[in-house]
This record gives structure tokens, sequence and C-alpha cells, in this order.
């Protein structure tokens, strides 16, 4: 049994967390959430891009590392403890994955080794409004390689140069391959609940797209790159989630009331070590779905949900009960539980919220349970 | 990262597999009886006990010279693995093995060690603990049974008081026991243990029936029960420190709660009636519940594998693996109370001829108060988790430095 990270892997993660620690304190993520702005950190990107993290999973025929995703879980894992304010998971989990899953020779020689350059800002671009977006609800659509239609809430919108949109192309969906910087696509940039990470409205009026993969299979696509994209927020999610802990922690070991520290209180006690059974159970998940996700087992979509799922419930958890074990002075801008309360969101809903992926999961093993 | 044995694993695992494939019984007789409780299987237990014994299976882990292989853990693991893959009978020497032979291992003398060893590893002798008493289940510490010297000056103990919870005191021939030998020192400092023959005047064993109906548990008596002072575990007043050795065993031989799992309830929801006369697995609420329990399952699962992991690299598991019955007791009881509310009003019915899955849910849901409990209650397990693996400081003690008859006990 060797259900680990290796040793080269574990001392990447180390060498990303001490990067992290020194470029991403939470004094800089705060500027991105202060300053109205700013849609993100553009020293932090760079430097990202300098230690070659976006392309570490491209292969190096693309100017990529030719890393395996095993050493992306890893430092998606630390850029979710850091709270990192940049476009990462929209450029390396979305356009990135989505590109090598299903582009074409020129597709992939086009952007890839731009993503791994650090050239390219992604965004994926599904939802259009209020609700889950579905093949009866979509409205985007594409006539003679022209794409109109409108996109919200883009996470990245505002600062992406490429999206993949789904929009429908003869009635039928698909994915297609958008340049936001083309002068027929208008960007409004919206107010979120996480404004670390800034999303858009985007409008688009015949814009020429490329598809990306094969005509009608926008859905079937979009699944798989966000069977793969959910592992690797899970890997954000468990980040998270241990920081919130870690802080929980050591406020609970310095705050007195009633004489000694709330920390030796059962009701704190048994609260903090809630925290810490779901985070080993998302992290167990996780790391089925990094095995998954590595190998491309076919188990992958069951992982991948499941990940996801124990993912988003143990930073919520771990997010508002954070706040919760600080008492008053959690409630405050000043203090940093907010911004792992916000990302918890954010992570929890730019893949579709968990409920999409246990109505998946389940409908997944129903099929399982009837064949067997 | 992957799922393999290492090359030394694989062959182990081969080996292990060859064997049993050769000496493993082929079909299970009668039904299944994983305390190994009835009479028939008691004996069917001791013979494949003693089976492995002589191939040296049967406690892997321990020194060749106590019959062992000196093997690691996770060769032990392996061989559960493989083992369970056939119908072997009920294992009643987990606790004795687990715990008490490795106690009486690490604290008696050489001639008792001589003495109980083999028989036990061999499945010829049954052992059990006594630690849980009516007036303290998570605070061992607080045991009020009595130890006191004999009063004819020949060194040995009589015992008085009571023990509850015993697992399998009802077949085993001996077992340990904590005692309070001095009242007026603070709780900790003044109790003894020993080790006990079951079949000796003044022990009286008596089955406790529990809410689910069943009797697996046991209350003990002692009356005037004559101990020798070789038959003492440790130091006079230091039990407290041996009962710590036989609880770190107690770690990894309880393991998670069984019963019926979210398979179980897809089958049944796919059979039950819903709220529009469709399948009851079409209600989105029971959806929702089942994919949380499919992920926590998954979860536990997965967090097995990456101990497993741990044991593999000569690791030693701490005490994280806790989180493993906080989380299957619990659910195994919501999963039982939904699938019986699935059922609407025929959920009342436990009768396995008309219950779904032969009862499964019914008698989950009866048992599963009692695996919240037993080995360490839902409570218990977060303080451990809390304050050795999370680091809190443990609560504030109004016991510790009072001598332990002055100390308030309620009732």
């Amino acid at each position: 049994m060797n259900f680990d990270f290796s040793d080269d892997q574990k001392f990447l993660k180390n060498e990303a967390r001490k990067f992290l620690e020194a470029q991403c304190p939470t004094s800089r993520v705060r500027k991105v959430l202060d300053e109205d702005a700013r849609s993100f950190d553009e020293d932090l990107w760079k430097a990202v891009g300098e230690q070659g993290w976006l392309g570490a999973a491209i292969p190096e025929e693309y100017n990529g590392l030719g890393l395996g995703r095993l050493e992306l879980c890893v430092i998606a894992e630390e850029l979710g403890r850091a709270v990192a304010p940049i476009p990462f998971a929209s450029t390396v989990y979305f356009l990135a994955e989505g590109i090598m899953l299903a582009g074409s020779d020129e597709q992939k020689a086009h952007l890839l080794p731009r993503i791994a350059a650090g050239e390219i800002i992604g965004a994926m671009a599904t939802s259009e409004g209020p609700g889950v977006t579905t093949a009866s609800t979509l409205q985007a659509s594409v006539e003679g390689g022209k794409l109109t239609g409108v996109k919200l809430p883009v996470t990245d919108g505002d600062i992406a140069n490429v999206a993949l949109v789904l929009a429908k192309e003869n009635g039928r969906p698909a994915l297609f391959v958008a340049d936001l910087t083309d002068p027929s696509v208008t960007r409004d940039a919206l107010k979120t609940l996480d404004p670390t990470r800034d999303a858009a409205r985007l409008t688009f009026k015949d814009t020429p797209v490329k598809r990306l993969g094969e005509a009608g299979q926008g859905f079937e696509l979009l699944e798989q790159i966000n069977d793969r994209a959910a592992v690797l927020l899970a890997f954000e999610q468990c980040g998270g989630a241990d920081r919130c802990l870690e802080m929980a922690k050591a406020y609970a070991l310095e705050r007195y009331a009633f004489g000694r520290v709330i920390g030796s209180y059962q009701a704190i006690k048994h609260k903090l070590a809630d925290i810490y059974v779901k985070n080993e159970l998302a992290r167990s998940n996780a790391y089925y779905g990094a095995w998954a996700l590595n190998t491309g087992a076919a188990e992958l979509p069951v992982a991948a949900s499941a990940a996801r799922i124990a993912g988003s419930e143990a930073y919520w958890f771990a997010s508002k009960e954070n706040i919760q074990t600080h008492g008053g002075i959690g409630f405050t801008w000043e203090m940093d539980c907010h911004l792992h309360y916000r990302r918890s969101r954010q992570l929890s809903l730019v893949a579709g919220a968990p409920r999409v992926w246990k109505e998946r999961l389940v409908s997944q093993l129903e099929r399982r349970n009837a064949a067997a | 990262m992957d799922f393999k044995d290492t090359p030394e694993e694989a062959a182990y695992r081969q080996q292990v597999r060859d064997w049993l494939t050769a000496n493993a019984p082929k079909k299970r007789v009668g039904e299944p009886d994983p305390l190994g409780e009835s009479s028939d299987g008691l004996a069917a237990s001791k013979a494949w006990q003693a089976k492995k014994a002589a191939a040296g299976y049967a406690c892997i882990t321990w020194p060749k010279e106590w019959g062992g292989q000196g093997g690691t853990p996770i060769q032990q693991v392996i061989f559960g693995q493989e083992e369970s893959a056939f119908p072997t009978p009920g294992n009643p020497f987990q606790i004795g093995l687990g715990m008490c032979v490795p106690t009486v291992m690490t604290f008696a003398d050489e001639d008792t060690k001589k003495r109980f060893v083999g028989p036990a590893l061999r499945g010829e002798e049954i052992w059990c603990q006594l630690f849980s008493e009516p007036s303290g289940g998570s605070d061992v510490a607080g045991a009020r049974t009595r130890a006191e010297r004999a009063p004819d000056g020949s060194g040995d103990w009589i015992i008085n008081g009571q023990k509850v919870w015993t697992t399998g005191a009802q077949f085993s021939d001996f077992g340990i026991v904590i005692c309070r030998s001095n009242p007026d020192a603070p709780k900790h400092k003044g109790m003894t243990m020993f080790w006990i023959d079951m079949k000796a005047p003044g022990v009286e064993v008596r089955p406790i029936h529990q809410m689910s109906g069943g009797s697996g548990f046991n209350e003990v008596f002692f009356t005037d029960l004559r101990v020798k002072d070789s038959q003492r575990l440790g130091a006079v007043d230091d039990g407290w420190r041996v009962s710590l050795v036989t609880l770190m065993n107690e770690r990894l031989a309880v393991g998670g709660a069984s019963g019926a799992g979210w398979s179980a309830f897809l089958e049944a929801a796919r059979e039950t009636p819903g709220l529009d006369g469709g399948a009851a697995i079409k209600d989105q609420a029971l959806r929702e519940k089942l994919a949380d329990w499919y992920v926590q399952a998954e979860g536990l699962k997965h967090t097995r594998n990456r101990t497993m992991t741990a044991l593999s690299k000569g690791e030693t598991p701490g005490p994280e693996s806790s989180i493993g019955k906080i989380i299957s007791a619990v659910q195994m009881q919501e999963l039982a109370h939904s699938a019986v509310e699935m059922l609407d009003q025929y959920g009342i019915i436990n009768d396995p001829a008309l219950a779904p899955l032969r009862g499964a849910f019914q008698a989950s849901l009866m048992s599963a108060p009692g695996m919240r409990i037993a080995g360490g209650t839902d409570e218990i397990l977060r303080n451990i988790i809390a304050e050795r693996v999370l680091g809190l400081p443990g609560d504030i003690r109004v016991d510790k430095d009072v001598a332990f008859k002055d100390l308030p006990t309620g009732r």
C-alpha cells in the first residue's frame, strides 16, 4: 500500500508553502480585497509563473514541466491554504485541463505554451444566471463560428484573455474557445462574495470562436473538465480547511475566558475535533481523487464527486466554526477569518454547487448498483 | 501513489493466500457468529486458532520465542485482509491476544508468561478485560472494586466488587482486572492490576440484557475472590500505568461500526415506493443523504488506506484512527433511522421475515446506541482527538490530588 504522495512531491509541497508564506501573506491577499480596482495580485501571478507552476502538468513538448497531476495537487493545497488571490484555478484547472483533454493539435500548440509562460489568463464561462445551467436553459449560441450570448458570473472573466464557453451550435451544446480580447466582447465586473477572486458578466456579440472537442458533446466534456477541476479544487479546500483549524486552535490556546484558555472547554475541544474529522475525511477523499486523476482511472467521476462534496463540506464547516471559535473578534474585517469564509463559498460554487455533485454521484451509484 | 503492495508485501500476501487456500474452511458452519459466542462456534473458533498458531499466523507481530513471526504490523493487516475472504469462524480471542496477554507479557514474571502465552495463542484459553464498572465506564480510574491484603499474612489479596460490560466473560478462562488497592491515595495512584482465574470461587458472571435484545456482554461480580500476590501485574498501587499499556493496544483492536451501509440503503430505496408512487430513491432528500453517507464511508476507507501506508513505511499510526468509530457509529444510527422512516408505517415492523434485508436496518437502529458508547464514547473520542492530536489542554480536574475515598461519587 502506497496511498500517499512521494518524498519528491512532499518536498515540492514544502517548497510551495515556503514560497507562498513569503510571497502571499494575508496582507497581500487583503490588498486585493480592499482595493476595488485590483482584481488579482499581478506580482504574485508573475512569481508563480516563474516557479513553473502554471505549466506543472503541461507536457514538455508544449514548454510545460511535464510533471503529473499529483504535483499539481500539492501546489493546489498550498494555494488554498494561502487564499492566493490569483486566477490559477481558472487558468490551470479549467482552461489548461480542458485544452489538454479535448484540444486539437493546433489548439494545444496555440494555447498550452502561452499558459505555461504566464501569458494567458483563462476563464470558464458556463453559467447564465441564477440556478443550474442545463441543456434546456442554455441560451448562448454559435452560428457560423460566431458566438452570441451572455455569461454570468464568469470567475476571472474581467481579467482573462481566453475563455471556454458553453453554447449551442445548431441546437446542440458544445464548448468553444473564445478570445476575450476581441472587441465584440463586453465585460462588466461584478461584486462577489469573495473579492479576492473577481468575476464578470461577459456579453458576446458575434464573437469568433473555435469549438473544443466534438459537436453536441458540450455537457459531457464539461463534466470531464469539471471532474479534473473538482479534484484540484478539493486540494485547495483541504489546504484552506486545515489553515482554519490551525487558526482556531491557536486562538483557543491564547484566549482566556472565566479564568482559563477557551481551548480547555469541551464545547470548543469537541468543535475543533469535529473540524479535524471532517478535514481528514476530505483529505482521504481528495487523495483518492488525485489517484484517479493521475492514472486516468474509470473511477474518476465518482472519486471526483466524493472529493468535491467532502472538500466543500469540510472547508465550509471549518471556515464558519473558525469564526465562531474566535467570537466577536472573528467577525471583524481586520481578522483573517472571513477570507476563508469567503473563499470557501467561491471554491464550493465555482464548479457547480455540492448538491449538483451529490445528485451526479447518486446517479452514478444507481447505475453501478443496477449493473451489479 | 498507488494501492499496490511492495514486492515484499506481495510475496507475503501470496504466501498467506496459499496457506489459507490449503487450510481455511471452505464454507461457514451455521449462522455468522463474529464474537464466537455459541458453543458450537467456540469449538470451531478454537480449532481454527490452533491451526493458525501452528503455522505462525496467530500473532504475527509477536516475537518468535512467543509463537509469533516477529512480523510487521502491515503483515498482520495483510493476513487479516486475506483471511476475511474465507468463511472462518468468529474470533473470541481478539481482546485477549490484543490487550490482555500483551499486558501479561509486559508485566508478569517468566513463569507466568510461560504458563499463559502459549495456550492463549493457540486458542486453548480465552481472556477477558475487566475494567468498566457500574460507577465508571469512561472514567476507568474511578474503579471501586476493592483489592485488600488477606488478613492472614499470606500476602494474598481479597477482591470484592463488580465489573460491567465485560465482553466474552461467559466463556473466558482468565481475565485482567483493575482494582482499588489504596482508597487513601488519589485515584490514579491507588489502583493495582491482577490476572484472575474466571472459574475460581468468588467470580460470578451474569449476562446483561441489552436494549437491542441480545446479551453479548456481562456483569462480573467478585465476592471474596482470593488471588495470590504473584498474580499481580506491575507494582502495588501502580495499576493505572499498567492499564495504559492495555488501552494503548485497544486503539488498534477496536474497529469501526458495521451494519447496513449506504449500498444496502440504495438497494432498499430502489424497491420501496416513495412520495409520488415512484421508487423512494427518486426522493431528492434521500439522495442527498445517500451521497453524504457514501462520501463518509469512502473517506473512512481511504483514511484506513493512509493508515496502512504509514504501517507499510514502518510508521506507528496515532490516535487519528479514533475518527473511524465517531463517524461510522453515528452514520449507522442515522442511516438506519432514515431507512426505517423511508418504509413509512411499515417501518415499525421488526420481523426479519417481513422487514427489508431481513430486518438489517431495524437491527442497526437498535444496536447503534451501543456502538456510540462501546470502546470510547463519541465524547471521549472527541476529547482524545482534541488532546492527543490537536494538543488542546485536558479538562480542569477536581479529582487528581484528592484521596479517592474523599471524592464525591453521587450514585
